[in-house]
């Protein structure tokens, strides 16, 4: 039913988006890879010319790199897993009957609502600090010894501040996928004998691979520069640093924007290699 | 070609509605202190006296300057009036990047500012920034405590008697503990307090020809000595303690001793939020035994005016004003004399209304104590004494207290902090082309 | 055949779902509590915090000192208005990839959702020098831009994903009265998407009110919404535990309440129209 002339209407209308994302991504890219090459020094006069691949080179050199992409890839890791299982939990409970189900759910989607730099401000001070915050309080309570969260577990508090944030998304998902569960299906399971797990296994996992898939793109997505969490709690220290947050580091805190570029360059490649293994692992369940 | 207009368009759209307000509108950055807060307050007299309104834009330390910086650097013009410090004003004002304030009034009194201050924001003899308030470090003690344990507090403590009253003061089971000082990471906080440390122990960032020193005996005595110290009488959880996390905890009465900015001794004597207001006393930064160097450190928070501004003269207004004896009577009849900004003019200490504030003396005697331009018990080729005056520093220091940090927080030892700290600033320092 | 559920399993799960509900809300409510204490009550222990005396201290505190409203409004017209211009440009970019799909279609859509993965801050100065030349900086037209392209993706995609949910055959049989494509979708399509486009709308004022990165680095005075009046509420001197909770209220209330409201909108969206 496409004829030439909706083809090309439709490629009409498809160029605003495309143009302007193209512009969004090109330009910014483009000055990127020139700062790369350059040595930039905004507090030394700038632009101070062309030094070839030497950024590229002390910044992967240098002893803070790699660990920054696994801290990055165990953020990422660490989130989605805990908002994937606590999300499947979650949803299959809040599927239940229950008195109040409108007012648990409200409750449940709160902080997807609430500011990165806020969730991070109010778990960093008004719940984990170990003197005043509530968690403190709590432990002292019960006769234990407050913990610093953010020094001796400082990894797993910014795992748990981020998936504070993100587990009302992967549960909503994750919700609506159940309840589009076909009962019957179940009833007649459960008739053959099949056991709760069994059920949950073979027929209600399937059922929500579409909503994982989903709930994995996004996140990834929207994980992989997280910046304000981290820059309101840890500052990068205790082993906290990520990818985006040494290239931060480099461009404004040591004002080297060549080098932070050079860093630049190299996220852009680890987003894709991650697009790329994501379109692998997940693309395929997006077809509807 | 319609991209080029519609972006004239805004352009313009810009320009008219930047035109049609107040054209006497200056916009000033700030970080959230307590005396700039104040200041806020106060703006409504400015305007008063000079028809000038003033936007304020208040912000965290860390956004400040991320934000004031970038602007700065780019020229991107978003300010008049920028709060910088004494790390930023020369290098700034070397640049090119400051209004000079070599034309300030004659009833401004440049001269009464203290020389300590006036050096630390000037760039080759010109300053670049009128201070707003100004800081040393030193002792602040629980003279209870002190009493209860049978000890006097000298004047000039060594390191060796500070360990030996943090043990007499430290009593976990009522929640005291011995001594807090700050560890937490980035070089305004952890990495100022543990370089003034090593300053007193005799060490230094660098030697004269840029090497870094954190492999001398100096700095692993300075560090060791911190961390037994911190470890077997400060709080438990002193690796992530800043500044504000400590004055918390002295105005509960958690600390018996605390080493830090002279601005603190206002709000530990303040009962409204001092659970120890009247118990405080007030000692010199300690040094070690045979070390000239204290542990004092300087530091102003600053107004500045970047170049390029389009209302340069309303600016100057204003930063005469905010900076002036006279906002300081101002400040005086609204909130007391406690209250005032203090650090900055040599007439605040000459006049007796102020010079009876129990730290009033103690806080000038630590400012001039701070010899920007000689740190150290060595010889060192910068200027600063809790950091070093080059734009790499904030990078570097940042690092390398991150490093420290972890050591604090049991996370890696002494040595391997050291020899990391070494490692970030040699490689950087060969970076920026110094070795 | 319904299943029969006992009351006392429905009992349990109620007491189950409420308490995990009441974990994950607590620090929202905990710092509304806050947010009516004074500061020195606001760091004693949760019980002492609970009986001590309610105030409205650090709500006017903050008013005093910064102008709320200012920001408040910036956030609004920030966040509503970049949804609308996305809204323009990707409602016909969405259409036809979903009524004329090629064989791209599938890979534009994942190339726009990839430009999202960039790193902000590598191209903080690039995009800063490019906002000064336009004259852009802290201008409220040049940050609904720059949120205008950041949430596109999303909005295409969005959109998408709900324009395919509508059948085809409708189109043909406008097609044969002899619709042309403006009718096609101004009285067809649209009226159909409306659910799809309010769901979008709402997710992307969200995403745009909460965004904290681009929102303060540029602007100063005049464009800066409500992230840049929490950032002068954070880690001041002294005690602020009362006024950085009441300023954090303050700051996601509006959107809280707008997000409860259109609960039914926002599940909706927020499985972007992906799982049914």
């Amino acid at each position: 039913m496409a004829t030439r002339h909706s083809r090309s209407a439709a490629r009409l209308m498809m160029a605003p988006a495309v143009v302007l994302l193209l512009g969004w991504m090109l330009v910014p890219l483009v000055m990127t890879l020139w700062f790369s090459f350059r040595k930039y020094l905004p507090l030394r006069g700038g632009d101070l010319g062309w030094v070839g691949f030497d950024n590229y080179a002390s910044f992967i050199r240098s002893s803070a790199f790699w660990p920054s992409v696994q801290v990055t890839l165990t953020l990422v890791v660490g989130v989605l897993a805990i908002t994937l299982v606590v999300g499947v939990l979650l949803a299959l409970l809040l599927d239940q009957p229950m008195w109040g189900q409108g007012i648990v759910r409200i409750l449940v989607i709160a902080p997807f609502f609430v500011m990165p730099t806020v969730s991070a401000l109010v778990w960093k001070n008004i719940m984990m600090d170990p003197n005043n915050g509530f968690l403190g309080h709590l432990w002292r309570a019960v006769g234990l010894q407050p913990i610093d969260w953010l020094s001796q577990a400082s990894m797993g508090s910014i795992i748990l501040i981020v998936s504070w944030e993100w587990l009302p998304f992967a549960t909503l998902i994750l919700l609506t996928a159940l309840q589009s569960l076909d009962s019957e299906q179940m009833e007649a399971a459960e008739m053959d004998g099949a056991g709760p797990l069994a059920r949950f296994g073979f027929i209600t996992l399937p059922h929500l691979g579409r909503a994982i898939t989903v709930v994995i793109l996004i996140q990834t997505i929207f994980l992989l520069s997280i910046f304000a969490e981290i820059f309101v709690t840890t500052g990068g220290a205790f082993g906290t640093r990520t990818l985006t947050y040494l290239i931060y580091q480099r461009v404004l805190e040591s004002q080297n924007v060549g080098l932070g570029s050079a860093g630049g360059v190299y996220a852009i490649i680890l987003a894709n290699i991650v697009a790329i293994f994501l379109m692998r692992i997940v693309g395929k369940n997006l077809d509807a | 070609m319609k991209l080029k207009y519609a972006l004239r368009a805004a352009t313009a759209l810009a320009l008219i509605s930047g035109a049609a307000a107040n054209a006497e509108t200056i916009t000033i950055a700030t970080v959230n202190n307590g005396d700039m807060i104040r200041m806020q307050g106060l703006t409504d007299e400015f305007t008063k006296k000079t028809g000038i309104d003033v936007e304020w834009v208040t912000l965290e330390e860390n956004v400040l300057r991320q934000r004031v910086t970038t602007d700065i650097t780019t020229k991107g013009g978003q300010f008049d009036i920028m709060t910088i410090g004494m790390y930023e004003a020369p290098i700034w004002g070397k640049n090119g990047w400051l209004v000079p304030l070599n034309d300030l009034s004659a009833e401004y009194d440049v001269n009464d500012i203290l020389p300590a201050m006036r050096d630390g924001l000037s760039a080759d003899g010109t300053l670049y920034a009128a201070p707003f308030y100004g800081e040393s470090s030193m002792l602040m003690y629980r003279t209870d405590l002190m009493e209860k344990a049978g000890l006097t507090m000298p004047e000039e403590p060594t390191w060796e008697f500070i360990r030996e009253a943090a043990a007499a003061m430290d009593d976990p089971e009522n929640g005291i503990n011995g001594i807090c000082l700050r560890g937490k990471a980035g070089w305004g906080e952890g990495g100022a307090l543990i370089t003034v440390v090593a300053n007193s122990f005799g060490a230094r960032w660098f030697d004269e020809e840029w090497n870094a020193q954190f492999d001398t005996p100096e700095w692993k005595e300075a560090l060791t000595f911190y961390v037994n110290l911190m470890n077997d009488y400060g709080p438990d959880n002193y690796a992530t303690n800043g500044f504000n996390e400590n004055l918390s905890l002295f105005q509960q009465g958690k600390c018996g001793m605390w080493m830090d900015a002279t601005v603190a001794a206002s709000f530990v004597t303040n009962p409204k939020e001092s659970t120890v207001a009247d118990k405080v006393g007030f000692a010199m930064a300690p040094h070690k035994d045979g070390i000239s160097k204290k542990a004092n450190w300087l530091w102003a928070w600053a107004l500045g005016i970047p170049a390029g501004t389009q209302k340069e003269e309303a600016a100057k207004k204003f930063v005469e004003w905010a900076t002036s004896k006279e906002y300081l009577e101002l400040v005086a009849s609204k909130e007391g004399w406690a209250n005032v900004p203090p650090g900055t003019r040599q007439s605040l200490y000459d006049n007796p209304e102020y010079a009876s504030i129990p730290f009033a003396q103690m806080t000038l005697k630590s400012i001039l104590a701070a010899d920007p331009t000689n740190c150290c018990e060595k010889p060192v080729p910068y200027t600063g004494i809790q950091f070093v005056a080059i734009p790499e520093f904030a990078g570097i220091a940042t690092e390398v207290s991150q490093e420290f940090s972890a050591v604090y927080a049991g996370q890696q030892s002494i040595d391997e902090a050291l020899a990391k700290a070494q490692e970030i600033t040699n490689d950087a320092m060969e970076a920026a082309g110094y070795r | 055949m319904a299943r029969m559920v006992s009351t006392r399993r429905k009992t349990i799960n109620t007491v189950l779902a409420w308490g995990v509900g009441l974990i994950i809300f607590f620090p929202i409510l905990w710092i509304t509590v806050l947010s009516f204490k004074s500061e020195g009550d606001a760091i004693r222990t949760p019980i002492e915090v609970l009986t001590a005396p309610w105030t409205l201290e650090s709500y006017a505190t903050v008013q005093e000192r910064s102008n709320y409203l200012k920001h408040f409004w910036n956030s609004v017209i920030l966040s509503v208005g970049s949804t609308f211009l996305g809204l323009l440009v990707a409602v016909p970019a969405a259409w036809s990839m979903a009524f004329v799909p090629s064989k791209r279609t599938k890979d534009i859509l994942m190339w726009m959702l990839s430009t999202k993965m960039l790193p902000a801050v590598g191209v903080l100065y690039p995009i800063y020098l490019l906002f000064i030349r336009m004259g852009l900086l802290d201008s409220r037209l040049g940050l609904t831009i720059v949120l205008m392209l950041i949430n596109l993706p999303i909005i295409v995609w969005m959109l998408y994903t709900y324009f395919r949910e509508i059948p085809g055959e409708i189109l043909e049989a406008a097609r044969m009265d002899g619709a042309g494509l403006r009718e096609e979708i101004l009285y067809v399509l649209t009226p159909m998407a409306v659910p799809g486009i309010a769901s979008t709308v709402l997710l992307n004022v969200i995403l745009a009110w909460n965004e904290a990165f681009w929102t303060l680095n540029l602007t100063a005075a005049t464009a800066a919404p409500l992230t840049a009046f929490i950032a002068s509420y954070s880690s001041p001197e002294g005690l602020f535990y009362a006024k950085l909770s009441a300023a954090s209220v303050m700051a996601i209330a509006p959107i809280l309440i707008l997000g409860w409201f259109s609960q039914k909108q926002l599940v909706r969206g927020l499985t972007f129209g992906a799982v049914k």
